[in-house]
């Protein structure tokens, strides 16, 4: 049973990925639609990334002055300004570890 | 220029983002064993179904004794942003062999979503630009079948109080940093991450869909006010 299972889970999300891509051609996309799915990554990133700073694995509220949050926000100050992928991690991760490692 | 610097330069852009793959690749590996599955199972997950956050909830949910349904239910909801992702991507690639797409499709995930998407913007006028897409989803596809036999057989090597979870929401930013000088996106953004927190304890980890539709609403209502100006 649980093969089964495995099997449809993995038809699902690949069906979940390929059938926008098959289906949709240019022509029956508007000029809105496509400034609409522009935000896509915008609307949908930040569902991923607000409860994993934010809340504990009950659901819970973090303290205002855990890590992550201090972390996350010195990453969003550098990755503004430097405009670049992997100072925006790096000065996150390095910054988390200096707080919970040395402070 | 060359498909096989294309591909290249998709594997190179999307190395930063490895970071936090290896350690959760890790612990879905750690988690099958422990939740009472067999090492091929929980391996297959890795190969069929590709989908970290899917794999986690499969796991959970099956050892919980939750019904097929429920299950299924929430790995199709989970997964659901990637009708949006195929949307968005769906321009650049109209032109591929059916061939092309089926193959291609299985490397649509999160990160290799939203650096093809920048790069296809980028490079409209590139015909091979798809190599994009398939180096990055390859190597994360690669990192993710290696770093979940890893946990498997070997256990979570890297040390959990190295925090690494907390490099998922980091590359998530990362992703998106660039839209952050947009008021508009900055709008969506928080609008997301406010719904996100509101509706978490809803049913079939639905608080993601269901955010990304409400700050789409948003961003409709933004895109409606844009053309009227024009």
């Amino acid at each position: 049973m649980n093969w089964i299972l495995v099997f449809i889970s993995g038809l699902i999300t690949y069906f979940l990925r390929y059938s926008m891509i098959s289906l949709i051609k240019k022509d029956m996309l508007s000029e809105r639609t496509k400034t609409l799915l522009g935000y896509v990554p915008s609307a949908v990133f930040p569902a991923l990334i607000f409860p994993a700073v934010l809340l504990e694995n009950s659901g819970l509220f973090v303290s205002y002055n855990d890590p992550k949050i201090i972390a996350i926000l010195i990453a969003m100050f550098v990755g503004y300004f430097s405009k670049k992928i992997i100072a925006t991690i790096l000065s996150g991760l390095i910054s988390y570890w200096i707080i919970i490692f040395l402070l | 220029m060359k498909s096989s610097k294309i591909f290249t330069k998709g594997v190179l852009d999307v190395l930063p983002l490895l970071i936090p793959v290896v350690p959760f690749g890790l612990i879905i590996g750690v988690i099958g064993i422990e939740l009472g599955f067999s090492p091929l199972m929980v391996y297959a997950t890795s190969l069929i179904v590709f989908s970290g956050s899917a794999q986690i909830v499969f796991f959970q949910l099956i050892s919980g004794g939750a019904s097929p349904i429920v299950t299924l239910t929430s790995v199709g909801v989970t997964n659901s942003r990637h009708l949006l992702y195929g949307a968005v991507l769906s321009e650049h690639l109209e032109s591929l062999s059916t061939a092309w797409k089926i193959f291609l499709s299985y490397f649509l995930v999160d990160q290799s979503f939203a650096l093809s998407n920048r790069f296809f913007k980028e490079n409209r006028s590139l015909e091979n630009k798809h190599y994009y897409l398939l180096g990055s989803g390859f190597t994360l596809w690669l990192t993710w079948q290696i770093s979940s036999l890893v946990g498997i057989f070997l256990g979570a090597i890297v040390p959990e109080e190295l925090g690494l979870a907390f490099a998922i929401p980091l590359t998530f930013l990362s992703l998106i940093i660039h839209e952050f000088r947009k008021p508009d996106h900055l709008l969506v953004i928080f609008v997301s991450g406010f719904l996100a927190i509101l509706f978490y304890e809803i049913p079939f980890k639905a608080y993601i869909i269901a955010a990304s539709v409400g700050a789409l609403i948003v961003a409709f209502i933004i895109t409606n006010i844009k053309l009227k100006k024009k």
